[in-house]
Protein backbone atom coordinates (compact mmCIF):
# COMPACT_ATOMS: atom_id res chain seq x y z
CA UNK A 1 0.00 0.00 0.00
CA UNK A 2 1.18 3.54 -0.67
CA UNK A 3 2.54 5.69 2.13
CA UNK A 4 -0.51 7.96 1.90
CA UNK A 5 -2.94 5.10 2.02
CA UNK A 6 -1.30 3.81 5.16
CA UNK A 7 -1.43 7.21 6.79
CA UNK A 8 -5.16 7.49 6.01
CA UNK A 9 -5.89 4.04 7.37
CA UNK A 10 -3.71 4.17 10.48
CA UNK A 11 -6.32 5.87 12.73
CA UNK A 12 -8.79 3.23 11.58
CA UNK A 13 -6.27 0.51 12.28
CA UNK A 14 -5.63 2.00 15.71
CA UNK A 15 -9.38 2.09 16.40
CA UNK A 16 -9.61 -1.52 15.31
CA UNK A 17 -6.76 -2.52 17.58
CA UNK A 18 -8.33 -0.76 20.54
CA UNK A 19 -11.74 -2.36 19.94
CA UNK A 20 -10.19 -5.79 19.56
CA UNK A 21 -8.28 -5.20 22.78
CA UNK A 22 -11.46 -4.22 24.64
CA UNK A 23 -13.42 -7.21 23.33
CA UNK A 24 -10.52 -9.49 24.17
CA UNK A 25 -10.32 -8.14 27.71
CA UNK A 26 -14.08 -8.45 28.23
CA UNK A 27 -13.94 -12.06 27.10
CA UNK A 28 -11.06 -12.78 29.44
CA UNK A 29 -12.97 -11.19 32.33
CA UNK A 30 -16.07 -13.26 31.60
CA UNK A 31 -14.04 -16.47 31.65
CA UNK A 32 -12.38 -15.28 34.87
CA UNK A 33 -15.81 -14.64 36.39
CA UNK A 34 -17.05 -18.03 35.28
CA UNK A 35 -14.17 -19.81 37.01
CA UNK A 36 -14.56 -17.73 40.15
CA UNK A 37 -18.26 -18.60 40.28
CA UNK A 38 -17.64 -22.28 39.71
CA UNK A 39 -15.23 -22.44 42.63
CA UNK A 40 -17.47 -20.67 45.17
CA UNK A 41 -18.97 -24.01 46.20
CA UNK A 42 -15.88 -26.13 45.60
CA UNK A 43 -15.31 -27.02 49.26
CA UNK A 44 -16.60 -26.48 52.77
CA UNK A 45 -13.57 -24.36 53.57
CA UNK A 46 -14.85 -21.72 51.17
CA UNK A 47 -17.57 -20.82 53.65
CA UNK A 48 -15.15 -19.65 56.33
CA UNK A 49 -13.14 -17.65 53.82
CA UNK A 50 -16.30 -16.04 52.51
CA UNK A 51 -17.36 -15.04 56.01
CA UNK A 52 -13.98 -13.37 56.57
CA UNK A 53 -14.37 -11.48 53.31
CA UNK A 54 -17.92 -10.43 54.22
CA UNK A 55 -16.44 -8.92 57.34
CA UNK A 56 -13.88 -7.04 55.29
CA UNK A 57 -16.06 -5.97 52.35
CA UNK A 58 -19.37 -5.58 54.17
CA UNK A 59 -19.01 -4.94 57.87
CA UNK A 60 -16.03 -2.65 57.60
CA UNK A 61 -17.83 -0.54 54.98
CA UNK A 62 -20.84 0.16 57.18
CA UNK A 63 -19.57 3.39 58.73
CA UNK A 64 -18.54 4.88 55.39
CA UNK A 65 -21.82 3.90 53.80
CA UNK A 66 -23.72 5.40 56.73
CA UNK A 67 -21.88 8.71 56.38
CA UNK A 68 -22.30 8.90 52.62
CA UNK A 69 -25.93 7.83 52.87
CA UNK A 70 -26.73 10.35 55.57
CA UNK A 71 -25.28 13.31 53.71
CA UNK A 72 -26.66 12.27 50.33
CA UNK A 73 -30.11 12.05 51.90
CA UNK A 74 -29.70 15.37 53.68
CA UNK A 75 -28.62 17.18 50.51
CA UNK A 76 -31.42 15.54 48.58
CA UNK A 77 -34.00 16.53 51.20
CA UNK A 78 -32.81 20.10 51.11
CA UNK A 79 -32.59 20.52 47.33
CA UNK A 80 -35.89 18.78 46.64
CA UNK A 81 -37.62 20.80 49.33
CA UNK A 82 -36.49 24.08 47.74
CA UNK A 83 -37.41 22.94 44.24
CA UNK A 84 -40.78 21.43 45.18
CA UNK A 85 -41.88 24.23 47.46
CA UNK A 86 -41.55 26.66 44.51
CA UNK A 87 -44.61 24.91 43.12
CA UNK A 88 -46.19 24.32 46.49
CA UNK A 89 -45.56 20.64 46.01
CA UNK A 90 -43.38 20.02 49.05
CA UNK A 91 -45.71 17.23 50.05
CA UNK A 92 -43.97 15.13 47.40
CA UNK A 93 -40.61 15.44 49.16
CA UNK A 94 -40.89 11.88 50.52
CA UNK A 95 -41.54 10.45 47.05
CA UNK A 96 -38.63 12.33 45.56
CA UNK A 97 -36.10 11.28 48.16
CA UNK A 98 -37.27 7.67 48.35
CA UNK A 99 -37.47 7.06 44.61
CA UNK A 100 -34.17 8.69 43.70
CA UNK A 101 -32.39 6.80 46.47
CA UNK A 102 -33.90 3.37 46.00
CA UNK A 103 -33.75 3.35 42.22
CA UNK A 104 -30.49 5.15 41.49
CA UNK A 105 -28.34 6.76 44.09
CA UNK A 106 -28.10 4.05 46.72
CA UNK A 107 -26.95 1.24 44.39
CA UNK A 108 -24.57 3.47 42.45
CA UNK A 109 -23.00 5.32 45.36
CA UNK A 110 -22.69 2.15 47.43
CA UNK A 111 -20.96 0.39 44.57
CA UNK A 112 -18.58 3.29 44.06
CA UNK A 113 -17.75 3.42 47.77
CA UNK A 114 -17.17 -0.33 47.88
CA UNK A 115 -14.89 0.00 44.85
CA UNK A 116 -12.85 2.64 46.61
CA UNK A 117 -12.69 0.88 49.94
CA UNK A 118 -12.65 -2.84 49.20
CA UNK A 119 -12.12 -3.09 45.44
CA UNK A 120 -8.82 -1.24 45.43
CA UNK A 121 -7.64 -3.34 48.36
CA UNK A 122 -8.54 -6.52 46.46
CA UNK A 123 -6.48 -5.46 43.45
CA UNK A 124 -3.51 -4.44 45.58
CA UNK A 125 -3.61 -7.59 47.70
CA UNK A 126 -3.86 -9.99 44.76
CA UNK A 127 -1.35 -7.96 42.75
CA UNK A 128 1.24 -8.06 45.51
CA UNK A 129 0.69 -11.80 45.89
CA UNK A 130 1.27 -12.18 42.18
CA UNK A 131 4.54 -10.28 42.02
CA UNK A 132 5.95 -11.92 45.16
CA UNK A 133 5.33 -15.44 43.78
CA UNK A 134 2.68 -16.18 46.41
CA UNK A 135 0.20 -17.09 43.68
CA UNK A 136 2.79 -19.39 42.10
CA UNK A 137 3.30 -20.95 45.52
CA UNK A 138 -0.45 -21.59 45.86
CA UNK A 139 -0.44 -23.17 42.43
CA UNK A 140 2.41 -25.52 43.31
CA UNK A 141 0.63 -26.51 46.54
CA UNK A 142 -2.28 -27.59 44.31
CA UNK A 143 -4.47 -24.88 45.79
CA UNK A 144 -6.38 -23.15 43.02
CA UNK A 145 -5.52 -19.45 43.47
CA UNK A 146 -8.84 -18.48 41.89
CA UNK A 147 -10.75 -20.56 44.39
CA UNK A 148 -8.59 -19.47 47.28
CA UNK A 149 -8.43 -15.75 46.53
CA UNK A 150 -11.15 -14.69 44.12
CA UNK A 151 -14.19 -16.87 44.78
CA UNK A 152 -14.62 -15.93 48.47
CA UNK A 153 -14.36 -12.26 47.52
CA UNK A 154 -16.97 -12.71 44.80
CA UNK A 155 -19.38 -14.51 47.11
CA UNK A 156 -18.81 -11.93 49.82
CA UNK A 157 -19.44 -9.05 47.41
CA UNK A 158 -22.68 -10.64 46.25
CA UNK A 159 -23.85 -10.97 49.84
CA UNK A 160 -22.60 -7.61 51.10
CA UNK A 161 -23.51 -5.21 48.33
CA UNK A 162 -27.34 -5.55 48.48
CA UNK A 163 -27.24 -5.30 52.27
CA UNK A 164 -25.06 -2.21 52.16
CA UNK A 165 -27.38 -0.73 49.54
CA UNK A 166 -30.43 -1.39 51.72
CA UNK A 167 -28.65 0.21 54.66
CA UNK A 168 -27.74 3.21 52.49
CA UNK A 169 -31.43 3.57 51.56
CA UNK A 170 -32.55 3.60 55.19
CA UNK A 171 -29.99 6.15 56.27
CA UNK A 172 -30.56 8.36 53.23
CA UNK A 173 -34.34 8.48 53.68
CA UNK A 174 -33.72 9.33 57.31
CA UNK A 175 -31.31 12.07 56.15
CA UNK A 176 -34.00 13.50 53.87
CA UNK A 177 -36.32 13.62 56.85
CA UNK A 178 -33.66 15.41 58.92
CA UNK A 179 -33.30 18.32 56.51
CA UNK A 180 -36.71 18.37 54.78
CA UNK A 181 -38.89 17.89 57.84
CA UNK A 182 -36.85 18.74 60.91
CA UNK A 183 -34.85 21.63 59.52
CA UNK A 184 -37.04 23.12 56.80
CA UNK A 185 -40.43 22.27 58.20
CA UNK A 186 -42.17 19.93 55.76
CA UNK A 187 -44.93 17.84 57.31
CA UNK A 188 -43.56 14.66 58.89
CA UNK A 189 -46.68 12.56 58.42
CA UNK A 190 -46.90 13.47 54.75
CA UNK A 191 -43.19 12.73 54.27
CA UNK A 192 -43.34 9.18 55.66
CA UNK A 193 -46.66 8.51 53.99
CA UNK A 194 -45.23 9.51 50.61
CA UNK A 195 -42.10 7.43 51.16
CA UNK A 196 -44.26 4.42 51.79
CA UNK A 197 -46.92 4.93 49.13
CA UNK A 198 -44.64 5.91 46.23
CA UNK A 199 -42.31 2.94 46.53
CA UNK A 200 -43.42 -0.12 44.58
CA UNK A 201 -41.94 -3.55 44.91
CA UNK A 202 -40.52 -2.98 41.40
CA UNK A 203 -38.45 -0.07 42.65
CA UNK A 204 -36.98 -2.06 45.50
CA UNK A 205 -36.29 -5.16 43.44
CA UNK A 206 -34.81 -3.03 40.66
CA UNK A 207 -32.37 -1.46 43.09
CA UNK A 208 -31.59 -4.93 44.40
CA UNK A 209 -30.84 -6.25 40.90
CA UNK A 210 -28.59 -3.26 40.28
CA UNK A 211 -26.64 -3.83 43.45
CA UNK A 212 -26.13 -7.50 42.55
CA UNK A 213 -24.87 -6.60 39.10
CA UNK A 214 -22.54 -3.97 40.54
CA UNK A 215 -21.21 -6.43 43.11
CA UNK A 216 -20.23 -8.93 40.43
CA UNK A 217 -18.82 -6.18 38.24
CA UNK A 218 -16.67 -4.50 40.87
CA UNK A 219 -15.30 -7.75 42.24
CA UNK A 220 -14.54 -9.19 38.81
CA UNK A 221 -12.76 -6.09 37.52
CA UNK A 222 -10.74 -5.53 40.70
CA UNK A 223 -9.66 -9.14 41.15
CA UNK A 224 -8.92 -9.53 37.44
CA UNK A 225 -6.65 -6.50 37.37
CA UNK A 226 -4.70 -7.76 40.40
CA UNK A 227 -4.51 -11.33 39.18
CA UNK A 228 -3.03 -10.40 35.82
CA UNK A 229 -0.96 -7.43 36.93
CA UNK A 230 2.23 -9.18 35.76
CA UNK A 231 1.00 -9.48 32.17
CA UNK A 232 0.45 -5.76 31.74
CA UNK A 233 2.80 -3.65 29.72
CA UNK A 234 3.95 -0.45 31.35
CA UNK A 235 4.74 -0.92 34.99
CA UNK A 236 6.26 -3.98 36.60
CA UNK A 237 6.72 -4.74 40.26
CA UNK A 238 5.18 -2.40 42.84
CA UNK A 239 4.58 0.25 40.19
CA UNK A 240 2.66 -2.26 38.12
CA UNK A 241 0.47 -3.07 41.12
CA UNK A 242 -0.25 0.60 41.73
CA UNK A 243 -1.15 1.07 38.08
CA UNK A 244 -3.40 -1.96 38.16
CA UNK A 245 -5.13 -0.60 41.24
CA UNK A 246 -5.78 2.74 39.58
CA UNK A 247 -7.04 1.02 36.45
CA UNK A 248 -9.29 -1.26 38.46
CA UNK A 249 -10.94 1.64 40.31
CA UNK A 250 -11.41 3.76 37.19
CA UNK A 251 -12.72 0.86 35.09
CA UNK A 252 -15.09 -0.23 37.86
CA UNK A 253 -16.55 3.26 38.29
CA UNK A 254 -17.03 3.79 34.57
CA UNK A 255 -18.61 0.37 34.15
CA UNK A 256 -20.89 0.99 37.15
CA UNK A 257 -22.28 4.15 35.57
CA UNK A 258 -22.61 2.64 32.09
CA UNK A 259 -24.34 -0.47 33.34
CA UNK A 260 -26.52 1.69 35.60
CA UNK A 261 -27.83 3.47 32.52
CA UNK A 262 -28.41 0.18 30.70
CA UNK A 263 -30.13 -1.39 33.71
CA UNK A 264 -32.34 1.65 34.30
CA UNK A 265 -33.56 1.59 30.72
CA UNK A 266 -34.18 -2.15 30.90
CA UNK A 267 -35.81 -2.29 34.31
CA UNK A 268 -38.30 0.57 34.22
CA UNK B 1 12.20 -47.18 40.21
CA UNK B 2 10.12 -47.32 43.38
CA UNK B 3 6.76 -45.60 42.94
CA UNK B 4 7.41 -43.00 45.66
CA UNK B 5 10.74 -41.75 44.40
CA UNK B 6 10.12 -40.75 40.80
CA UNK B 7 12.78 -39.82 38.28
CA UNK B 8 12.64 -36.43 36.61
CA UNK B 9 13.40 -36.53 32.92
CA UNK B 10 13.96 -33.49 30.75
CA UNK B 11 13.93 -34.26 27.04
CA UNK B 12 15.19 -31.75 24.43
CA UNK B 13 13.92 -29.08 26.74
CA UNK B 14 14.10 -25.42 25.81
CA UNK B 15 12.76 -22.98 28.38
CA UNK B 16 12.39 -19.23 28.61
CA UNK B 17 9.96 -16.37 28.80
CA UNK B 18 7.82 -14.96 26.01
CA UNK B 19 9.44 -17.12 23.34
CA UNK B 20 12.96 -16.03 24.36
CA UNK B 21 15.05 -19.04 25.34
CA UNK B 22 16.97 -18.87 28.62
CA UNK B 23 18.25 -22.45 28.58
CA UNK B 24 18.01 -24.68 25.54
CA UNK B 25 18.61 -28.27 24.55
CA UNK B 26 18.44 -29.80 28.01
CA UNK B 27 18.59 -33.60 28.14
CA UNK B 28 18.80 -34.63 31.76
CA UNK B 29 17.62 -37.49 33.95
CA UNK B 30 17.53 -36.53 37.61
CA UNK B 31 17.61 -39.83 39.50
CA UNK B 32 14.69 -40.76 41.77
CA UNK B 33 15.27 -40.98 45.50
CA UNK B 34 18.50 -39.01 45.23
CA UNK B 35 19.51 -35.40 45.71
CA UNK B 36 20.30 -33.59 42.49
CA UNK B 37 21.96 -30.21 42.75
CA UNK B 38 21.58 -27.66 39.99
CA UNK B 39 24.56 -25.32 39.94
CA UNK B 40 25.22 -22.29 37.83
CA UNK B 41 26.06 -18.63 37.83
CA UNK B 42 23.58 -16.00 38.89
CA UNK B 43 20.95 -15.42 36.23
CA UNK B 44 21.74 -18.55 34.23
CA UNK B 45 18.20 -19.89 34.50
CA UNK B 46 18.15 -22.19 37.53
CA UNK B 47 14.97 -20.75 38.99
CA UNK B 48 13.53 -20.63 35.49
CA UNK B 49 14.16 -24.36 35.12
CA UNK B 50 12.46 -25.06 38.44
CA UNK B 51 9.40 -23.01 37.52
CA UNK B 52 9.07 -24.86 34.25
CA UNK B 53 9.35 -28.26 35.91
CA UNK B 54 6.64 -27.09 38.30
CA UNK B 55 4.35 -26.31 35.38
CA UNK B 56 4.18 -22.59 36.18
CA UNK B 57 5.38 -21.80 32.67
CA UNK B 58 5.05 -23.76 29.46
CA UNK B 59 8.39 -24.81 27.93
CA UNK B 60 9.20 -23.43 24.50
CA UNK B 61 9.82 -26.98 23.31
CA UNK B 62 10.58 -30.43 24.69
CA UNK B 63 9.11 -32.58 27.46
CA UNK B 64 9.26 -32.74 31.22
CA UNK B 65 8.41 -36.09 32.78
CA UNK B 66 7.94 -36.61 36.51
CA UNK B 67 7.95 -40.32 37.26
CA UNK B 68 7.03 -40.89 33.63
CA UNK B 69 4.08 -38.48 33.69
CA UNK B 70 3.95 -35.43 31.48
CA UNK B 71 2.56 -32.69 33.72
CA UNK B 72 1.14 -30.78 30.79
CA UNK B 73 -0.95 -33.66 29.49
CA UNK B 74 -2.17 -34.85 32.89
CA UNK B 75 -5.65 -33.73 33.87
CA UNK B 76 -8.21 -33.92 36.64
CA UNK B 77 -7.55 -36.10 39.69
CA UNK B 78 -4.29 -37.48 38.30
CA UNK B 79 -2.84 -33.98 38.05
CA UNK B 80 -3.99 -33.18 41.60
CA UNK B 81 -2.38 -36.38 42.88
CA UNK B 82 0.92 -35.57 41.23
CA UNK B 83 0.91 -31.95 42.39
CA UNK B 84 0.14 -32.91 45.96
CA UNK B 85 3.19 -35.18 45.98
CA UNK B 86 5.45 -32.23 45.23
CA UNK B 87 6.85 -29.75 47.74
CA UNK B 88 8.50 -26.49 46.73
CA UNK B 89 10.71 -23.99 48.49
CA UNK B 90 10.82 -20.79 46.46
CA UNK B 91 13.91 -18.62 46.29
CA UNK B 92 12.49 -16.08 48.71
CA UNK B 93 10.11 -18.31 50.59
CA UNK B 94 6.89 -17.11 48.94
CA UNK B 95 5.02 -17.42 52.22
CA UNK B 96 1.51 -15.95 52.16
CA UNK B 97 1.83 -12.54 53.78
CA UNK B 98 -1.66 -12.56 55.27
CA UNK B 99 -1.13 -15.78 57.23
CA UNK B 100 1.10 -16.50 60.21
CA UNK B 101 3.95 -18.99 59.86
CA UNK B 102 1.86 -21.67 61.49
CA UNK B 103 -1.09 -21.04 59.19
CA UNK B 104 1.24 -20.99 56.20
CA UNK B 105 2.68 -24.37 57.07
CA UNK B 106 -0.76 -25.74 57.91
CA UNK B 107 -2.30 -24.56 54.66
CA UNK B 108 -1.58 -27.63 52.47
CA UNK B 109 -2.74 -29.94 55.29
CA UNK B 110 -5.98 -28.03 55.74
CA UNK B 111 -6.69 -27.96 52.01
CA UNK B 112 -5.77 -31.52 51.10
CA UNK B 113 -6.20 -33.75 54.13
CA UNK B 114 -8.98 -34.81 56.46
CA UNK B 115 -6.76 -34.34 59.50
CA UNK B 116 -8.35 -32.86 62.60
CA UNK B 117 -7.31 -29.48 63.89
CA UNK B 118 -5.21 -30.94 66.68
CA UNK B 119 -3.34 -33.29 64.41
CA UNK B 120 -2.64 -30.44 62.01
CA UNK B 121 -1.27 -28.28 64.81
CA UNK B 122 0.97 -31.08 66.01
CA UNK B 123 2.41 -31.70 62.55
CA UNK B 124 2.99 -27.98 62.06
CA UNK B 125 4.77 -27.68 65.40
CA UNK B 126 6.96 -30.67 64.52
CA UNK B 127 7.87 -29.39 61.06
CA UNK B 128 8.62 -25.89 62.33
CA UNK B 129 10.73 -27.52 65.03
CA UNK B 130 12.73 -29.36 62.36
CA UNK B 131 13.83 -26.02 60.90
CA UNK B 132 14.28 -24.41 64.31
CA UNK B 133 11.28 -22.11 64.21
CA UNK B 134 8.95 -23.76 66.72
CA UNK B 135 8.53 -20.58 68.78
CA UNK B 136 7.72 -18.43 65.79
CA UNK B 137 4.47 -20.08 64.68
CA UNK B 138 2.41 -17.00 65.47
CA UNK B 139 4.68 -14.53 63.64
CA UNK B 140 3.77 -13.06 60.28
CA UNK B 141 6.29 -13.50 57.44
CA UNK B 142 7.26 -9.83 57.37
CA UNK B 143 8.16 -9.99 61.05
CA UNK B 144 10.95 -12.47 60.27
CA UNK B 145 14.43 -12.33 58.79
CA UNK B 146 15.14 -13.57 55.29
CA UNK B 147 16.82 -16.74 56.54
CA UNK B 148 13.91 -17.48 58.85
CA UNK B 149 11.44 -17.02 56.00
CA UNK B 150 13.47 -19.42 53.93
CA UNK B 151 13.45 -22.05 56.67
CA UNK B 152 9.72 -21.58 57.16
CA UNK B 153 9.30 -22.03 53.41
CA UNK B 154 11.11 -25.35 53.71
CA UNK B 155 8.83 -26.39 56.57
CA UNK B 156 5.83 -25.66 54.36
CA UNK B 157 7.41 -27.49 51.40
CA UNK B 158 7.88 -30.68 53.40
CA UNK B 159 4.72 -30.58 55.50
CA UNK B 160 2.89 -33.01 53.22
CA UNK B 161 5.88 -35.41 53.22
CA UNK B 162 6.15 -35.11 49.45
CA UNK B 163 7.80 -37.59 47.10
CA UNK B 164 9.58 -34.83 45.23
CA UNK B 165 11.05 -31.77 46.91
CA UNK B 166 12.29 -28.75 44.99
CA UNK B 167 14.44 -26.21 46.84
CA UNK B 168 15.59 -22.98 45.30
CA UNK B 169 18.77 -21.98 47.13
CA UNK B 170 17.82 -23.36 50.54
CA UNK B 171 21.07 -22.30 52.22
CA UNK B 172 21.58 -18.85 50.74
CA UNK B 173 21.16 -16.15 53.35
CA UNK B 174 21.73 -18.59 56.21
CA UNK B 175 24.63 -18.55 58.65
CA UNK B 176 27.09 -21.50 58.41
CA UNK B 177 25.57 -23.36 61.36
CA UNK B 178 22.00 -23.11 60.11
CA UNK B 179 23.15 -23.93 56.59
CA UNK B 180 24.89 -27.08 57.82
CA UNK B 181 21.81 -28.03 59.87
CA UNK B 182 19.67 -27.61 56.79
CA UNK B 183 22.00 -29.75 54.69
CA UNK B 184 21.73 -32.49 57.31
CA UNK B 185 17.94 -32.18 57.28
CA UNK B 186 17.80 -32.52 53.49
CA UNK B 187 20.11 -35.53 53.63
CA UNK B 188 18.00 -37.18 56.31
CA UNK B 189 14.79 -36.55 54.40
CA UNK B 190 16.27 -37.99 51.27
CA UNK B 191 17.67 -41.08 53.01
CA UNK B 192 14.69 -41.82 55.27
CA UNK B 193 11.85 -41.23 52.85
CA UNK B 194 13.89 -41.72 49.67
CA UNK B 195 12.54 -38.43 48.40
CA UNK B 196 13.61 -37.20 45.02
CA UNK B 197 15.18 -33.80 45.60
CA UNK B 198 16.20 -31.07 43.26
CA UNK B 199 18.23 -28.41 45.00
CA UNK B 200 19.29 -25.23 43.26
CA UNK B 201 22.40 -23.80 44.83
CA UNK B 202 25.50 -21.67 44.52
CA UNK B 203 26.79 -23.07 47.75
CA UNK B 204 29.68 -25.38 46.83
CA UNK B 205 30.24 -26.56 50.40
CA UNK B 206 26.61 -27.58 50.67
CA UNK B 207 26.73 -29.19 47.22
CA UNK B 208 29.68 -31.35 48.28
CA UNK B 209 27.76 -32.55 51.32
CA UNK B 210 24.37 -33.32 49.83
CA UNK B 211 24.70 -33.94 46.10
CA UNK B 212 24.29 -37.37 44.57
CA UNK B 213 24.02 -35.91 41.10
CA UNK B 214 25.01 -32.52 39.72
CA UNK B 215 23.82 -30.49 36.77
CA UNK B 216 25.69 -27.30 35.92
CA UNK B 217 23.89 -24.73 33.81
CA UNK B 218 25.59 -21.87 32.04
CA UNK B 219 25.84 -20.20 28.71
CA UNK B 220 22.19 -21.04 27.97
CA UNK B 221 22.74 -24.80 28.14
CA UNK B 222 23.80 -27.63 30.40
CA UNK B 223 27.59 -27.56 30.91
CA UNK B 224 27.92 -30.68 33.01
CA UNK B 225 25.89 -33.55 34.40
CA UNK B 226 27.17 -36.37 36.50
CA UNK B 227 28.30 -37.26 40.00
CA UNK B 228 30.20 -34.96 42.35
CA UNK B 229 33.39 -37.02 41.89
CA UNK B 230 33.23 -36.58 38.13
CA UNK B 231 32.63 -32.86 38.59
CA UNK B 232 35.63 -32.50 40.89
CA UNK B 233 37.86 -34.13 38.28
CA UNK B 234 36.68 -31.94 35.41
CA UNK B 235 39.18 -30.19 33.18
CA UNK B 236 36.73 -27.65 31.78
CA UNK B 237 38.10 -24.14 32.41
CA UNK B 238 34.81 -22.53 33.43
CA UNK B 239 33.85 -25.39 35.71
CA UNK B 240 37.30 -25.34 37.33
CA UNK B 241 36.95 -21.63 38.03
CA UNK B 242 33.48 -22.25 39.42
CA UNK B 243 34.67 -25.05 41.69
CA UNK B 244 37.83 -23.29 42.84
CA UNK B 245 35.88 -20.11 43.38
CA UNK B 246 38.34 -18.24 41.22
CA UNK B 247 37.87 -14.88 39.57
CA UNK B 248 38.62 -14.45 35.91
CA UNK B 249 42.30 -13.69 35.24
CA UNK B 250 42.81 -10.17 34.01
CA UNK B 251 45.84 -8.44 32.53
CA UNK B 252 44.60 -4.94 33.21
CA UNK B 253 43.01 -3.59 36.37
CA UNK B 254 39.26 -3.12 36.17
CA UNK B 255 38.90 0.00 38.28
CA UNK B 256 40.09 2.56 35.80
CA UNK B 257 37.51 5.23 36.56
CA UNK B 258 38.45 8.06 38.91
CA UNK B 259 36.76 8.03 42.29
CA UNK B 260 33.63 10.18 42.73
CA UNK B 261 34.73 13.80 43.27
CA UNK B 262 33.72 14.88 46.85
CA UNK B 263 33.24 18.45 45.67
CA UNK B 264 30.29 17.21 43.55
CA UNK B 265 28.28 16.22 46.65
CA UNK B 266 25.27 18.45 47.29
CA UNK B 267 26.17 18.65 50.98
CA UNK B 268 29.75 19.64 51.71
CA UNK B 269 30.57 16.89 54.21
CA UNK B 270 34.08 18.06 55.04
CA UNK B 271 32.59 21.26 56.39
CA UNK B 272 29.56 19.84 58.24
CA UNK B 273 31.28 16.93 59.93
CA UNK B 274 34.29 18.98 61.04
CA UNK B 275 34.11 19.95 64.70
CA UNK B 276 31.14 17.69 65.52
CA UNK B 277 33.19 14.79 66.93
CA UNK B 278 32.14 13.87 70.45
CA UNK B 279 35.54 12.48 71.47
CA UNK B 280 38.80 12.31 69.66
N1 LIG C 1 9.47 -13.33 34.49
C1 LIG C 1 10.51 -13.18 33.67
N2 LIG C 1 10.36 -12.66 32.44
C2 LIG C 1 11.39 -12.54 31.59
N3 LIG C 1 12.65 -12.91 31.88
C3 LIG C 1 12.89 -13.43 33.08
C4 LIG C 1 11.84 -13.59 34.05
N4 LIG C 1 12.38 -14.14 35.16
C5 LIG C 1 13.70 -14.30 34.90
N5 LIG C 1 14.00 -13.88 33.66
C6 LIG C 1 15.33 -13.92 33.02
O1 LIG C 1 15.74 -15.27 32.97
C7 LIG C 1 17.11 -15.39 33.25
C8 LIG C 1 17.30 -16.44 34.32
O2 LIG C 1 16.70 -16.03 35.52
P1 LIG C 1 16.61 -16.98 36.78
O3 LIG C 1 15.81 -16.31 37.81
O4 LIG C 1 16.18 -18.32 36.33
O5 LIG C 1 18.15 -17.04 37.23
P2 LIG C 1 18.82 -17.91 38.37
O6 LIG C 1 19.74 -18.85 37.70
O7 LIG C 1 17.79 -18.46 39.27
O8 LIG C 1 19.69 -16.80 39.13
P3 LIG C 1 19.95 -16.63 40.70
O9 LIG C 1 20.99 -17.63 41.06
O10 LIG C 1 20.47 -15.23 40.82
O11 LIG C 1 18.66 -16.84 41.40
C9 LIG C 1 17.60 -14.02 33.67
O12 LIG C 1 18.36 -13.50 32.60
C10 LIG C 1 16.37 -13.19 33.85
O13 LIG C 1 16.56 -11.89 33.37
MG1 LIG D 1 17.14 -18.09 41.14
Amino acid sequence: MSRQGEATLSPLAALGRVSLGVVNEMGAMLIFLFHAFRLIFSSLGQFAKTVRQIYFIGVKSVIVIALIGLFTGMVMGMQLYFALSMFGADGFLGSGVALSMVRELAPVLTAIMVTGRAGSAMTAEIGVMRISEQIDALETMDINPMGYLVSPKLAASIVSMPLLTAFFNLIAIFGGWLTGVLLLGANAGVYWNRVQSSLDWDDVSGGFVKSLVFAVLVCTVCCFEGYFTHTRKGGVGPEGVSQSTTRAVVTSCVLILISDYVLTSLLW
Amino acid sequence: MPENSPDIVLRDLTIGYGGLAVVSGLNVRLPGGKISVVLGGSGCGKSTLLKHILRLHRPISGDILLGGHDMFSLQGKALHCLKQRIGVLFQDGALLGSLTLGENVALPLREHTRLRDRAVREIVRAKLGLVGLAEFASYYPNELSGGMRKRAGLARAMVMDPDILFCDEPTSGLDPINAAELDQLLLELSRRFSMTMVVVSHDLASMRVIADYVVVLGDGRSLFQGSVEELEKTEDAYLRRFLDRMAQERDEPRLTMPRLDPSMMKIDCSQHLAGTKAVD
